[in-house]
């Protein structure tokens, strides 16, 4: 019988109540450690299209009469539309529609950042369109434009204001013997997926059709249907190849809406692509924030008091992460308090990137509890494990599970390196080694759904209309309904991507996609291989609970064996069909991903430059499923990290807000000559708690302690406290010339 | 009309003055593997081989090729080098990976058995926001295992 019950969803650490129908007969979790399949490494089931160029991104979609459409951006960060003339633009050749503010809510009459949309023109090629875009006449009032979030502060010009706290933080200020304060700092940076936001828009009859470049087919369903009063299911949503997302494709966006409204002004499918350009301006990013933090200890390490201000620049909207999260998460400290503005200012909003807050909050805080280990002439690695969180630190409830000590304790071999390392330092370049842990969550949850479809053949679809974004879905849920249902990978085939052709399923954001998902296409073989169970004891007349299937066969356990084609044969044209759905997480329980990483870094410190040399990663997911997969997310988290720590920053002019790096020669992106050697280590330990088969999400994690524990292992290597990212030579320079400053003055350095 | 030799045949195309290699091969050849994501020549994505070398086919003009031979990723497709890729998971979202695989086929046809130091420097303007390079420079190594 279906129950039903009230549970708790988060994602990206925002929280909320869902109601959900959960089955009785929940699956028991499989024993540790790799098994046949699952926990093993596999190949992308989808490697040899992507790599042959045969995959169909939204990209490459072409349908019969498809419009081209260019977008006319506000160039100005903050204006009001005085007068808009689309006329001359409609005269054009090829050009046959143009919507502009008021004709959609997405086009704005009152830009509040530089690239806001304001009007569009669709035309038969893209040339025409962007030529008539160009015609359009616009007379622009300037308004008055605020880029400094301090500045937006000051004035009440926020979004959102957050405290938090615990203990008495005033008290335990007073406890400490010693007491460290820094204000660090972590810039805009941009997700800039390789395949731009883009979509395409058709209508059939009354059912709207949308291909669309998305990390959540059923949130895009969801707002279009919403926002254009259309029935659910007569909004389909296509999404079979993704290049990318990084969380800045979490909704439909702008263009999605534009391309809708001038398919259903045309009668013919629209596209609506951004240009890279665009991409580096209107397509969200990671907020630039602000940390003025504090951090109180007694002389053996114990910490009495952590205290943080954080001022996240939101830009025009976005939300306001938790970038306090860490602070208040992440060790036991009795004593937490900490403030989160979301300031509101004339940039491009902010959209969710790759653990966002987490990630600037891991640098400000980590970095902090080097600066401590410094001072009390503690080792780093030690002052951690004293201040280790057994229990949830911010309302004391369990851990489904946490393994971070024994992460700590496999980064030892690791840590241990540091005197070798810095041996090998010259005159000129200095090498060191730091360390930073890592918190984010990553538990996924309900609801999702899958099917499974046996055929006359054996062979079995997997059916779900999730979305692969690039991180391996399809290969990890292959890889699940072949352990399940006993048959070989190869035998599998995973069809997704498409709102028309399977159950609902969840975003892939907040590392979910395997914790939310697996689950359920588990739970949907399971019930496959139980019917085909049954079949074949009634068929060979034996007893169900002797029979199981194994390498594509039903084996009894009185020797039998008959080939699951066989079994499944005899129906002929019949085919098998399994559900399964995504039980609760545990009730009462933090679900939470742990880590450490551990840099090594060289540092020329005459010119600043700083190669990232080796990467340990040492990360508990739960259990594996792909091998190698999840060696390919551990290595690409890292390089991300190391292009936020380095080099990428998006810059804007703070008199006017005008975005001067648009290009990716300006945005500076990590390339296959950044990468250091990675050394990856995840524990494989599967949450005996979390679902029925104990998995988190790796998408994430470990692009968090990225940028500190780099610029913990500079200041090993140099003595300088760099506390701005990106960690460019001007910012090593200045770095470095503040430690000399402060040798000279007789302080001595931080090392 | 210019006439565009590609992948061993010559096609005649309607392309106006200015028109790019990549959108021609995208556009008027349905040659979709081709990939754009930048479109200015600066992430690698589009390259293609035009008389064995590399080139960024976004900013080719279709008019400047003269007769040369274009290769696209639809001709190397059984290439070991594609393999490869696919059994180092040298990829993950896979938008920059035939421009990843065309650029490793060039640099292999010149330089067999390419070192370390090699493959990071001839690699280096296909960018990959995914960050497989590891698992590349892997691929690329092993191309002929």
């Amino acid at each position: 019988m279906a129950r039903l019950i009230r549970t708790e969803k988060e994602v990206e650490g925002r929280y909320e109540e869902v109601w959900l129908v959960v089955e009785e007969d929940a699956l028991e979790q499989w024993p540790d450690g790799p098994l046949k399949i699952v926990g093993r490494g596999a190949p992308r089931v989808d490697g040899l299209e992507r790599a042959r160029g045969e995959a169909r991104y939204t990209a490459d979609v072409r349908l019969p009469g498809m419009l081209h459409t260019a977008v006319l951006r506000s160039p100005h960060a903050h204006a009001r539309v005085k007068r808009i003339d689309v006329s001359r633009a409609l005269e054009l050749p090829g050009v046959r529609a143009a919507i502009g503010p008021g004709d959609i809510e997405q086009l704005t009459g009152e830009p509040g950042y530089q690239g806001a949309a304001v009007a569009a023109v669709c035309a038969d090629t893209l040339a025409q369109a962007r030529t008539a875009v160009a015609a359009i006449d616009v007379e622009w009032e300037e308004l008055e434009v605020v880029v400094d979030p301090d500045d937006a502060v000051r004035r009440g010009q926020v979004h959102d204001k957050r405290e938090r706290s615990r203990g008495d933080y005033e008290r335990g200020l007073a406890e400490a013997d010693v007491v460290v304060e820094g204000t660090y700092r972590t810039q805009t940076v941009l997700h800039n997926s390789m395949e731009t936001h883009q979509s395409v828009a058709a209508w059939e009859g009354d059912t709207l059709n949308v291909y669309i470049s998305t990390q959540f087919i059923w949130g895009v369903r969801e707002e279009i249907a919403s926002e254009l009063e259309l029935p659910q299911d007569r909004v389909r949503v296509v999404c079979e190849y993704m290049g990318g997302g990084f969380g800045s494709k979490n909704d439909p966006g702008d263009y999605t809406f534009i391309a809708i409204e001038l398919s259903k002004r045309t009668g013919r499918p629209v596209r609506c692509a951004l240009t890279r350009r665009e991409e580096n301006m209107a397509a969200g990013n990671r907020n630039s924030t602000v940390q003025r933090l504090t951090v109180g200890a007694k002389s053996d390490g114990t910490l009495t008091a952590l205290g943080g201000e954080f001022v996240n620049a939101l830009g025009w909207s976005g939300w306001n992460a938790s970038t306090e999260g860490p602070m208040q998460m992440l060790y036991a400290c009795a004593n937490v308090k900490t403030t989160t503005w979301g300031a509101k200012v004339n940039t491009p909003p902010m959209k969710a990137f790759r653990a966002p807050g987490f990630v600037e909050g891991t640098f400000g805080l980590e970095c902090l509890m080097d600066e401590l280990a410094a001072k009390l002439d503690l080792d780093p690695l030690e002052l951690r494990r004293r201040n280790y969180a057994s229990n949830d630190a911010t309302d004391d409830r369990p851990f489904s599970s946490k393994n971070l000590m024994e992460c700590y304790r496999r980064a030892e071999p690791h840590w241990a390196r540091r005197d070798e390392v810095r041996a090998r330092s010259t005159e000129t370049v200095k090498r060191g080694v730091g360390m930073a842990s890592q918190i984010w969550y990553g538990g996924g949850g309900p609801p999702s759904y899958a099917w499974t479809r046996v055929g006359s053949d054996g062979r079995v679809t997997v059916v779900t209309a999730m979305q692969d974004i690039g991180t391996g879905s399809r290969t990890a849920m292959a890889q699940i309904a072949a352990e399940e249902l006993g048959v070989p990978l190869d035998w599998v085939t995973v069809s997704l991507g498409d709102s028309a052709r399977g159950p609902y399923a969840s975003i892939s954001a907040g590392s979910s996609t395997i914790p939310s998902m697996g689950p359920a296409v588990r739970a949907a073989a399971a019930d496959a291989k139980r019917q085909v169970v049954e079949i074949a004891a009634q068929r060979f007349d034996k007893e169900t609970r002797t029979l199981d299937v194994k390498n594509g066969s039903v084996i009894c356990s009185d020797g039998g064996k008959w080939p699951l084609e066989d079994v499944v044969g005899l129906l002929e044209d019949a085919q098998i069909l399994g559900k399964g759905a995504r039980g609760p997480n545990p009730t009462g329980m933090q679900v939470l991903t742990f880590g450490v990483q551990v840099a090594e870094v060289a540092v020329d410190v005459e010119t600043g430059e700083i190669w990232v040399e080796r990467v340990a990663a040492i990360h508990d997911v739960g259990r594996v499923i792909n091998a190698l997969g999840a060696e390919s997310q551990v290595e690409g988290g890292i390089i991300q990290g190391i292009g936020h720590t380095l080099s990428e920053q998006r810059l804007v002019d703070p008199e006017t807000g005008t975005i001067l790096t648009r290009t990716l020669d300006a945005y500076r992106m990590p390339t296959i000559a950044d990468a250091p050697e990675i050394v990856s280590e995840l524990l494989d330990i599967p949450d005996a708690h979390l679902t029925n088969l104990g998995s988190k999400g790796l998408g994430e994690p470990p692009i968090v302690p990225v940028a500190a524990a780099i610029a913990n292992a500079i200041r090993d290597a140099t003595g300088a406290d760099v506390r701005s990212l990106p960690i460019s030579r001007e910012e090593m320079l200045r770095a470095l010339r503040e430690a000399r400053e402060r040798e000279r003055r007789g302080a001595p350095a931080a090392v | 009309m210019p006439e565009l030799r590609v992948n061993g045949g010559a096609y005649e195309v309607d392309a106006p003055v200015g028109t790019s290699l990549a959108e021609a091969l995208r556009e008027e050849l349905g040659l979709t593997g081709t990939k754009i994501a930048c479109n200015e020549g600066h992430c690698g994505a589009c390259t293609v081989l035009v008389d064995g070398l590399p080139k960024l086919s976004c900013i080719t003009l279709v008019h400047q090729l003269d007769g040369a031979e274009v290769t696209t990723i639809e001709a190397l497709r059984d290439h070991p080098m594609v393999a490869s890729f696919v059994r180092a998971d040298a990829l993950q979202c896979g938008f920059c990976t035939p421009g990843q695989i065309v650029s490793a086929v060039a640099l292999v046809e010149s330089s067999p058995e390419p070192t370390s130091e090699e493959i990071r420097h001839r690699m280096a303007g296909n960018i990959c926001r995914c960050g497989a390079y590891p698992k590349i420079e892997e691929a690329i190594r092993t191309w002929r295992d």
